[in-house]
């Protein structure tokens, strides 16, 4: 009988895939910090920053954003260490995850900001705000509201990119799945309960922060 | 102990570069044929079929690519077809490009004006033939970018058949990275080629974008 | 000083002598400007006596809204100087720009409200930042400002919710929340409906009658003719002809003057 599923020992280690579960979320969280600030500040460098700087930055979101995040992620994990530099796997995910999130999130930004109308600037400079402040209060926020579902979208997608972060044994939601496979044999129900719980991660996620986005980032 | 030089990394992996390269194409094509239909069926007029697309397109974006090939992988052997990772890898990435691009373009499609539905509907065009003759070119022209843009996406993708062992680009980077112990240089040249490949696309895309804006 | 009776002296007999007691205010000497080979600006000498309230007028393209985005540095000009309130401007030192642009409004042809702060927020945001000016104290004269352009109940409402004169006159309480000295008005009525220039005319001549200084671009001649001390006509980037309104509308020397004003009228 090839078509007999047995759901029951996969939801059996419902343990298991609650732990890779928060370990995604964490993994992502985290990042998602990490890469937000690194996303501002490149968009920053980007839109207004001195001429190094820019070109700097605009190098750095091209090289991730043309090369796999898996390839990445073997990089840090796996090459750094010929420089000395011996990461555990969660922070090597978090790494490859931060760069890569503040790649995409530079670009999203940058859109963002580089629609600000030039009035809103020059309303600013003539009440005497200094640069810093015309970034943060008066040029940033609407930005970021603008590109806040572009954002979402795009931490999503991170976190469902980190279930490679599994194969370099990070105890996340993938891993966490193939452990489940390997100890009941059962690997297509386990596969298809660790996909499903990602769908619901992600539908979780996106709503939280489409949520969370007006109420604590950029008001109203 | 065999001495390797930096040819014998970039040659190996030139030559399984050439299966990131197939594997690409097939998924593309087959994610536009796949996608092209999916589209059809969603602008079709029947709202269960537009919802049951609409489903599988958030299935296919909710879940990670690396779950959706060993689904596949996994589930082809549980239906009884003869396996290969190259053939999971083929089906599960067209899929997945299909409901991107299908998304993609129904975007493209949203993005006429309903004025143009009814006007061509008004000269008792049918759906068939508002769609090939109206909306379509109309469409094609906004579409293009950002379909050109999410081949990038495909190459990349590629990367994850490594995982269920089949041996393009990525991978082979693996192999030659155990044997050389060399894998900071090595990786830094599988990095190297994506780019090679995947940079021009974007370049294009964005040129693409420019001109058509 | 008794603010409401000066512009009153201002606007009296014609031909009368502005001189003041103390230094003028504002003082541009020989400034010109030019965006890469066309000069905008060609040499512009003009005193501004405190509480004095000048209306410049002109074609599109005679240099009126340069000249005013000069006097707060938004433009950068090449040659000439430019004296405000005693401090020097400065365009490539960014503190001592923020110290003469505390001292001068402005109030933009298209508002530019912050999208994203609501009106109270809007008029508290500089005056926070800039001045330090605390909390309580910061509302409360945001109120006060707010209800002197008669929006009092708006101040929790957002931007976009408002009518273009209430945006406009959210933007005059926004300026003035900064205490300045100068206040600069750019065709502040040109992006409204007509139906609500007035209630933002309104607003400005009451600023005037209180004394303040104020230099505004404006296209609304019988206002200019009513409000203002004096009347530039520029030209060519160039202060074509200075006066009393009497003498501006009533006696143009000029016949570029001339022109321009029966052009209003066709």
């Amino acid at each position: 009988m090839p078509l007999q599923l047995d759901f029951a020992s996969v939801l059996d280690q419902w343990p298991l895939l609650l732990r890779g579960a928060a370990w995604t979320i964490g993994l992502t969280a985290v990042a998602t910090l990490l890469g937000g600030v690194i996303g501002v500040l490149c968009a920053w460098a980007r839109s207004g920053g001195p001429r190094p700087l820019r070109w700097i930055a605009g190098a750095y979101v091209e090289l991730i954003r043309n090369t796999p995040f898996i390839v990445q992620l073997f990089f840090i994990f796996f090459g750094l260490p010929e420089l000395g530099i011996r990461l555990s796997p969660a922070v090597a995910s978090i790494l490859a995850m931060t760069v890569n999130l503040g790649a995409y999130a530079t670009e999203i930004l940058r859109a963002g900001i580089e629609a600000t109308p030039r009035g809103q600037i020059e309303a600013a400079e003539s009440l005497a705000l200094t640069r810093a402040q015309i970034f943060t209060r008066v040029v940033l926020p609407p930005a970021l509201r603008k590109v806040w579902p572009a954002l979402v979208s795009q931490i999503v997608i991170v976190m469902l990119g980190s279930a490679v972060c599994g194969q370099i044994s990070t105890e996340e939601l993938s891993y966490a799945t193939n452990l489940i496979q390997s100890r009941n044999f059962r690997a297509f129900e386990a596969y298809i309960v660790g996909t499903l719980s990602y769908l619901a991660l992600a539908i979780l996620v996106r709503n939280l922060l489409h949520w969370a986005g007006p109420r604590f980032l950029f008001g109203r | 102990m065999p001495e390797f030089t930096l040819w014998d990394i970039l040659r190996n992996l030139l030559l399984a570069a050439r299966w990131t390269v197939a594997l690409s194409l097939i998924a593309f094509v087959g994610g536009t044929v796949v996608g092209l239909l999916l589209l059809l069926l969603r602008l079709s007029g029947r709202r269960a079929l537009a919802s049951l697309v609409g489903a599988y397109v958030q299935l296919f974006q909710g879940t990670p690519l690396l779950m959706q090939l060993f689904l596949l992988y996994f589930g082809l052997a549980m239906v009884g077809v003869n396996t290969s990772a190259w053939l999971a890898a083929c089906v599960a990435l067209t899929l997945y490009a299909s409901a991107y691009l299908t998304e993609i373009w129904r975007g493209c499609v949203a993005a006429i004006p309903r004025g143009q539905w009814e006007a061509s509907a008004s000269l008792a065009l049918s759906f068939g033939q508002q769609f090939r003759h109206i909306i379509l070119p109309q469409a094609l022209r906004i579409a293009v970018a950002p379909t050109v843009g999410f081949l990038v996406q495909v190459v990349k993708g590629t990367a994850l058949a490594s995982v269920i062992g089949f041996v393009e680009l990525t991978k082979a980077g693996g192999m030659i990275a155990n044997v050389t112990y060399e894998p900071m240089l090595t990786y830094a040249c599988v990095a190297a080629l994506y780019f090679a490949l995947c940079f021009p696309i974007s370049l294009y895309a964005r040129v693409l974008e420019r001109k058509l804006a | 000083m008794t603010a409401a009776s000066q512009p009153a002296s201002q606007g009296g007999p014609v031909g009368a002598a502005h001189t003041r007691v103390g230094a003028p205010i504002l003082r541009i000497t020989a400034l010109r400007k030019s965006y890469g080979a066309h000069e905008v600006l060609r040499g512009i000498d003009l005193d501004v006596a405190r509480g004095e309230v000048l209306a410049i007028i002109g074609k599109s393209g005679s240099g009126k809204s340069t000249l005013l985005r000069c006097i707060n540095g938004l433009e950068v000009f090449q040659h000439g100087s430019l004296i405000v309130d005693g401090k020097h401007l400065l365009h490539d030192n960014a503190r001592a720009m923020r110290e003469l642009r505390q001292g001068v409004g402005m109030i933009f042809q298209n508002f530019n409200l912050f999208p994203h702060l609501s009106v109270g927020r809007n008029v508290m945001l500089a005056p926070h930042l800039v001045k330090k000016r605390p909390g309580s104290q910061n509302e409360a004269r945001a109120r006060q400002l707010l209800a002197r352009v008669g929006l009092a109940e708006k101040f929790d409402a957002m931007p976009d919710k408002l009518s273009g004169g209430q945006q406009q006159r959210v933007a005059i309480a926004r300026a003035l929340a900064m205490d300045p000295a100068i206040m600069l008005c750019d065709e502040i009525t040109s992006a409204l409906d007509p139906e609500l220039v007035g209630e933002v005319l309104r607003v400005v001549e009451s600023l005037a009658e209180e004394g303040m200084t104020l230099l505004m671009v404006t296209h609304e001649m019988s206002f200019a003719r009513k409000v203002a001390d004096r009347v530039i006509f520029m030209h060519q980037g160039l202060v074509h002809e200075i006066g009393p309104p009497a003498e501006i509308f009533g006696a143009p020397k000029t016949p570029e003057l001339r022109q321009f004003l029966s052009s209003l009228h066709d």
